[in-house]
């Protein structure tokens, strides 16, 4: 690959929610401000840029890491999911997302895409998941509101009810 | 808190990250998996003119195992690692630290040789090299050459990587039949930096102990076959060798007492586990 | 006109806010489009906690392409009028530094830009000269007149000062059998919400009008403040909030200078500006909770029972006395003796200026500081007096059928059965069963302790409290304040379905779900037919001073004022629909979507219809009975200002919590251990038990955070500490345990709906809890927060000896960035050699690390230019480097400050040099100290820095001299501490 020059912007070629989109970026460009400003994907949160908060959180590459640790340049040719993927149609959501609504696993709100989509990747691999297990994988992330007790049994409950759902349909019903 | 401007380098050949290194010096910067470059070029701690992205490179990506030995590629990232299913029978050591290297998330994209070249003094996979005996492989345009981690770690931050070398990767040795090992980790929250981690590896020949968090740099020492109060006697000399210093989170003093105490748990641990 | 059974209220309802939350469709402040052509601010911020700026030059920021504009304190002070302060003192407060900076973080420079990275690119070409004075960090230092004072007005650095005396306080000492005291330094923290400021501001010169959107919380008090300073009447400033807020917890109070800066960046501009802030500025200037130093004495009876208080407390808002403060310190004062009956109290309020971020809003706001004493008082109680400490509880707690309770100190304690709610809590709180467990943790050898605390938690704020700062005969030059308004608004569409408006500003707390089970209720619907808008604007909605999303105010006063209104609009369907359904409007009632005559189901009319009526056939109604649109403004009688003895009634509500705690303190770490936590409260009704749930494990893990974990942490020179989340340490899931939570629920008589607030407790209540429990499992007397593994462990180590085998070194101060240390060196070459080399401009170029040319001013002063790195951090500083006390050969002082971008360090060290063989022994001490950008992001670098440049200088000075190069000569070199 070409060096890409500090001072222009380049495009930058990627799959999206399972579709192929594309804008451009400087190399500095993290992929916080792409997906939220180039491509107006601001379901995805910017808390700390420094990677401790897990707000920004997202599906690389089929594994859940920061967009705020990742230039935009980096994702170039990969394949990234955010929250707006998560729901199978619009007015439905999907089961861990019902959790969370019956079990008030979120009051502002903001920290939630974040965790959802740790969390969608998560019980995808895994099941059935204990308590300490989901506990130690979410001290990734920081939630100010809720004091974690409500995500946590979300958390158990939907992995509970995929359990029983899969193989068939997955994460969205 | 946006970084400042940098060309990027999307490496396709090993070449073009030595001739990037060659040429641009301090100036350029390897990212392998970001979780500490990016912090750093967002806060402007850093501010390279080049940045040269290494993960592209399939050689680079390989755990290669032989038996004695598990040579980890740069462009390993720590989850890939911790999945490998041959970790904990080849090297349990770092399988039991490996959990501790902050969270799923940034063990997603994170590397094993990021992490050495960083060389952060708490941070746990130097600890793990030290304490294992294992190295570091270094590759630049003038060639190749490999480096004992105990010396490969200079001080803070710091190793003896040279500005236009790459590592390329870490070498463990895989456990030998009959030995032992332990690790425990205290930090202030769970992913948290070390405010003191011990590793300690029990063989025939004795029971060594490497402490991170507390001294500038991983530090091992070799505690034979010691034990009772000789033991606590060795273990308060290496604390207070280790020179520790008082920050936000901990006096120097609270970390010598981590050392003499988690250090003589690990210790004991190593050697229960060994027989 | 009947009324209809509660239905939805009561009920965990599922919120409507979460749909568009779960699936990234929130639309938070960042999430809204822009105007085009909208420029984004960066903010350039002071790295020194106390300086004069001599100079500012921001030619080179100007000249950037995609820059629009710079301003500076200078711009400010010309287009708009300093901050109103809320106490009588002859100081300013404007929202960026005005020719001196007071604290790390403060704005000093405001770059606008086509984009934020290219603004943030400007703010590197600023150059400021500053001349750093002496800071004044420590609440007690600030008392001492010797100190340097932050604001020349003043003359001193107390902002404010005031004695009060309730009762006889002096003959109740006088008696006591005993006096029991404690002195407690409460620290920073703060709420910090995941989402940072935001705002788009925006200037109309035609009109001369602001309008600016913002995720601002209120209060609206401070519109005014705003209106003030930008020099415009109250309708030419126009605020509004977006849907979502990404939390709060009070902390986005302190948004409200920026409002005033980019609504004058705007105008400089001209052009709308966006500015969001990052969390490096949150956590250094936005706001925090104050610290505060307090001593509290109570006279006490043989049998624990308290007669008095003597409060002394020095509040620390910070380095400006910024509004609404010092409403942190007065907002408790009706009920400083918390849920206790204590007639005779004295207090001595004094509010200190020191160079620290300026506080405001921070959930629990007071509550914190005064628990923390008043509990960590009544366990030192029982302690000193050899009582169970749930007896000291059950000897002084307002009695039941007291109620209303009027405190000593003027809250008016509106419901509430203290005792019964105890008793229940040691009941179904399983208190026995947790003291056998402590019992036999002991006797196993853990450190297992129980702590409890009791507090009222105060909800609706008056108005008129913070006036208590004032003496009686300035409050009445300035007028009575007092009240709290709350308003509503019901409106009907031409369909007839209801929309619900109300200035609650709600930060998360799910505002619109509860808003519409009280109006579903008060109308006979369903819930999911009541549609709520939250987002204010100022120029178009109702709302009042009071409005804003603090001091737990929704339930109790927006809610009783939505039920209001929503009972005022119904009043006047019922006689629409009486006159139609030929019954008197007594009895017609609402249900099911219904109009219906009491007791004939079928005689009954679609409530949509006649709820449409006004719009329709307005000519069919009455003019006294056109329901369209009611707002109801509500504020309580109970609210009443100061009276001329300063008694106060604070709050409206006052809801009751006891809490209590089994922990176990690790023997090896110092680490708290959460065993089990018990948390009871009476908050009066309960509309929504999911969110009243959601409130206080959310609180409940704040305040553990605050307990354990979190400080907005300050060296001795002021600089700031933890201006990162990986210093600042918000607890993860892995610190959080699951309380058990309790309610008895006593409503409250003053508010519409029985209601109280709830968000708040446990920040008051937890912190002072847990460390009761980490004092009962140590043993100790004195503890301050947070607890720290470190500062618990030294409570449990044994005292540590001397190491065998080499000297004991001056330990380092445990805080702070001030670093120290000392080494040695051989130089191959002569004192005398090595005394030119140190004095000579070319070989300090040598030997000074990254230095790029030495300019010598006089033999003794050279300024350089040097890049200095530790690993991967490098930044281009300058240095100015003088050498004093010469003693040629033998001793020089050398001393350093150094300047740049990512902070400034200054250190001095001293030099002797010896005679050593051929060769010289250098040996040095050195005292440093650093501050600033690095500091407070990376500090844990530092010491390793200071350590790597000098080390570097010296290993050079050896390479120099040819004394590099030996085996051991690293060991020898640095073998010391350098
Ligand atoms: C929230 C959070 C918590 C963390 N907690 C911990 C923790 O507890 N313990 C811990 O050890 N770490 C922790 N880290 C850091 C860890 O995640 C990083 O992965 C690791 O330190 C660096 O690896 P990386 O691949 O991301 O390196 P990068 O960020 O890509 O690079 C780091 C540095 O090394 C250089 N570099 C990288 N690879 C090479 C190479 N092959 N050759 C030469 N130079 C190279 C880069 O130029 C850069 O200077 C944490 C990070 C975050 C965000
Ligand atoms: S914004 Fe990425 S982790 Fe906080
Ligand atoms: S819901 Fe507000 S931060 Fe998690």
């Amino acid at each position: 690959m070409p060096r890409l020059n500090a001072t222009q912007r380049h495009r930058v070629r990627l799959t999206v929610n399972g579709r192929q989109v594309e804008a451009d970026a400087e190399p500095r460009m993290l992929l916080t401000d792409f997906l939220r400003h180039e491509l107006g994907l601001t379901g995805t949160h910017v808390g700390c840029e420094h990677g401790v908060c897990g707000a920004c959180t997202i599906d690389i590459d089929g594994v859940p890491a920061r967009a705020c640790l990742t230039l935009a340049v980096q994702a170039d040719g990969g394949t990234i999911r955010t929250v707006e993927s998560l729901a199978p149609e619009p007015g439905r959501l999907s089961i861990l997302q019902q959790a969370f609504r019956r079990h008030h696993a979120l009051q502002c709100g903001f920290c939630t895409a974040g965790i959802l989509m740790s969390l969608d990747c998560y019980l995808r691999d895994r099941p059935e998941p204990t308590e300490a297990e989901l506990r130690e994988f979410l001290g990734g992330h920081l939630c100010r509101c809720t004091g974690y007790t409500p995500i946590l049994k979300a958390a158990l409950e939907a992995a509970t009810m995929l359990h029983k759902k899969r193989p068939e349909e997955q994460l969205h019903a | 808190m946006k970084p400042a401007r940098f060309d990027y380098v999307r490496a396709e050949h090993l070449a073009e990250v030595h001739d990037v290194l060659a040429e641009n010096g301090n100036d350029a910067r390897v990212i392998a998996g970001g979780q500490t470059l990016l912090p750093m070029l967002s806060m402007r701690l850093a501010r390279p003119k080049v940045v040269v992205d290494i993960m592209h490179l399939p050689q680079l990506q390989t755990i290669d195992a032989d038996k004695g030995t598990i040579r980890i590629g740069a462009g390993v990232r720590q989850a890939q690692l911790l999945g490998w299913p041959l970790l904990s029978d080849r090297q349990p050591l770092l399988a039991a630290a490996l959990p501790w290297v902050g969270h799923a998330q940034t063990r997603n994209r994170g590397t094993i040789c990021g992490s050495l070249a960083h060389a952060d003094p708490s941070a746990e996979i130097p600890l793990v090299l030290v304490a294992l005996g294992g190295t570091i492989e270094l590759s630049s345009r003038r060639g190749r050459r490999r480096i004992a981690a105990d010396i490969f770690f200079t001080g803070m931050m710091s190793t003896a990587r040279s500005e236009d070398e790459l590592i390329e990767a870490a070498i463990l040795p895989a456990r030998p039949t009959g030995s032992g090992y332990a690790f425990q980790e205290f930090g202030r929250r769970h992913g948290d930096f070390a405010i003191a981690a011990c590793a300690a590896v029990a063989t025939d020949k004795g029971t060594r102990l490497a402490v991170a968090g507390v001294a500038d740099r991983a530090t091992m020492h070799d505690f034979a076959a010691l034990d009772g109060s000789a033991l606590d006697d060795a273990l308060d000399a290496f604390a207070w060798d280790l020179d520790a210093r008082d920050d936000l989170h901990a006096t120097a003093r609270y970390r010598r007492e981590l050392v003499r105490r988690m250090g003589r748990a690990v210790i004991e641990e190593a050697r229960r586990c060994r027989a | 006109m009947a009324t209809t059974a509660t239905t939805w209220c009561g009920q965990s309802v599922e919120r409507v806010e979460d749909a568009a939350l779960l699936t990234g469709r929130g639309r938070y402040i960042d999430d809204l489009g822009v105007k085009p052509g909208t420029l984004h601010a960066a903010i350039l911020r002071s790295q020194h906690a106390h300086a004069r700026i001599a100079a500012i030059r921001t030619d080179a920021a100007t000249q950037v392409p995609g820059v629009a504009a710079v301003l500076t304190g200078r711009d400010v002070t010309a287009l708009s009028a300093s901050l109103v302060v809320g106490v009588k003192a002859p100081i300013e407060c404007w929202p960026i530094a005005v020719d001196r900076v007071r604290y790390v973080g403060e704005p000093v420079a405001i770059v606008v830009a086509t984009d934020r990275y290219l603004a943030e690119d400007a703010l590197d070409l600023i150059d400021v000269d500053y001349e750093p004075l002496p800071a004044v960090v420590d609440p007690n230092d600030a008392l001492d007149p010797a100190r340097p004072v932050l604001h020349d007005g003043l003359g001193s650095n107390i902002a404010s000062e005031r004695s009060f005396r309730y009762g006889d306080p002096e003959r109740a000492f006088a008696e006591a059998a005993k006096r029991v005291s404690v002195t407690i330094r409460y620290p920073r923290n703060s709420g910090t919400p995941i989402e940072t400021y935001g705002l788009i501001a925006e200037y109309d010169p035609g009109e001369d009008a602001y309008d600016v959107l913002s995720n601002f919380m209120g209060p609206f008090s401070l519109h005014a403040v705003m209106a003030r300073a930008l020099k415009v009447s109250g309708n030419r400033l126009r605020l509004r909030t977006p849907p979502d807020s990404g939390g709060s917890f009070g902390v986005k109070q302190g948004l409200f200078p920026y409002i005033v800066l980019m609504s004058l960046a705007a105008r400089v501009a001209g052009k709308p500006v966006k500015w969001i802030e990052d969390r490096l500025e949150h956590l250094s200037a936005s706001v925090s909770a104050t610290n505060r130093v307090t001593t509290l004495d109570a006279a006490v009876d043989a049998d624990g029972r308290v007669r008095a208080l003597a409060w002394d407390q020095v509040e620390d808002v910070g380095a400006h006395i910024r509004a609404p403060e010092p409403a942190t310190l007065y907002r408790m004062h009706g009920n400083l003796t918390g849920a206790y009956d204590i007639r005779h109290v004295s207090v001595r309020n004094r509010v200190v200026l020191t160079n620290k971020t300026p506080t405001g809003l921070n959930r629990g706001f007071g509550g914190p500081q005064v628990y923390y004493a008043l509990e960590r008082l009544m366990q030192r109680v029982a302690i000193e007096l050899d009582l169970d400490p749930i007896d000291v509880f059950r000897r002084n707690l307002v009695p039941s059928g007291a109620f209303p309770y009027r405190a000593a100190c003027g809250a008016l304690l509106d419901s509430g059965d203290y005792m019964r709610t105890l008793e229940t809590a040691l009941t179904d709180g399983g208190f026995a069963e947790l003291r056998a467990r402590q019992a036999k943790a002991r006797a196993e050898g853990r450190l297992y302790g129980i702590g409890c605390a009791a507090a009222v938690e105060p909800s609706v704020s008056n108005m008129g409290y913070i006036t208590a700062a004032l003496t009686p005969a300035e409050r009445r030059k300035a007028g009575p304040k007092n009240g709290a308004q709350a308003t509503a608004t019901v409106a009907l569409d031409p369909l007839g379905a209801v929309t619900v408006h109300v200035a609650s500003v709600p930060q998360g707390q799910g505002h619109r779900t509860v808003l519409s089970q009280v109006v579903a209720d008060a109308l006979g619907l369903k819930f999911s037919d009541v549609r709520v808008v939250t987002e204010l604007d100022t120029g178009r909605d109702a709302w009042s001073i009071a409005s804003g999303n603090y001091s737990s105010r929704f339930a109790a006063a927006v809610g009783g004022a939505a039920h209001l209104a929503a009972n005022k609009i119904k009043g006047k369907l019922a006689k629409t629909a009486a006159a139609q359904l030929n019954v008197s409007p007594d009895d017609v009632e609402f249900v099911g979507g219904k109009i219906r005559a009491r007791g004939n189901p079928d005689n009954a009319l679609p409530f949509s219809r006649v709820a449409a009526t006004s719009h329709w056939s307005p000519g069919l109604v009455p003019e006294e009975n056109q329901a369209l649109r009611e707002t109801v403004f509500w504020t309580p009688p109970q609210l009443t200002p100061p009276s001329d003895d300063d008694e106060v009634n604070s709050s409206l509500c006052y809801g009751f919590i006891f809490d209590f705690c089994g922990v176990e303190i690790d023997r090896v770490t110092g680490a708290v251990r959460i065993d089990k936590y018990v948390t009871m409260h009476d908050c009066g009704r309960i509309l929504h038990p999911g969110m009243v749930a959601g409130q206080v494990t959310g609180g409940f893990t704040q305040a553990l955070g605050a307990a354990l974990y979190e400080e907005y942490a300050y060296g001795p020179d002021g600089s700031f500490l933890t201006g990162t989340f990986a210093d600042y340490l918000v607890p993860t899931p892995m610190e959080i345990p699951e309380p058990l939570i309790l309610h008895v629920e006593t409503p409250s008589p003053f508010t519409p709906l029985g209601t109280k607030g709830v968000g708040e407790g446990n920040c008051m209540s937890t912190p002072v809890c847990i460390a009761n429990a980490a004092a009962d499992a140590l043993g100790v007397a004195a503890i301050d927060l947070p607890l720290t593994p470190a500062k618990l462990a030294a409570h449990i180590h044994a005292a540590e000896p001397a190491p065998r085998s080499r000297p004991t070194v001056a330990a380092a101060p445990i805080k702070g960035r001030a670093l120290r240390g000392s080494g040695e060196a051989h130089a191959d070459a002569s004192p005398d050699a090595v005394w030119r080399m140190l004095l000579d401009p070319k070989t300090l170029e040598a030997l000074i690390p990254g230095c790029h040319g030495v300019e010598k001013l006089s033999d003794t002063h050279f300024r350089a230019e040097v890049t200095l790195g530790v690993g991967p951090v490098t930044g281009r500083y300058k240095a100015d480097i003088t050498l004093s006390d010469l003693d040629p050969p033998n001793a020089v002082t050398l001393t350093g400050i150094v300047t740049g971008a990512l902070g400034d360090g200054r250190g001095s060290g001293r030099i002797r040099l010896v005679p050593d063989g051929a060769g010289t022994r250098l040996t040095y001490e050195y005292d440093a100290a650093i501050g600033g950008k690095v500091a407070s992001i990376a500090g844990r670098l530092l010491d390793g820095a200071a350590k790597i440049v000098i080390r570097q200088f010296f290993t050079a000075l050896a390479r120099h001299t040819g004394g590099g190069g030996k085996s051991g000569f690293f060991a020898r070199l640095f073998g010391g501490r350098a």
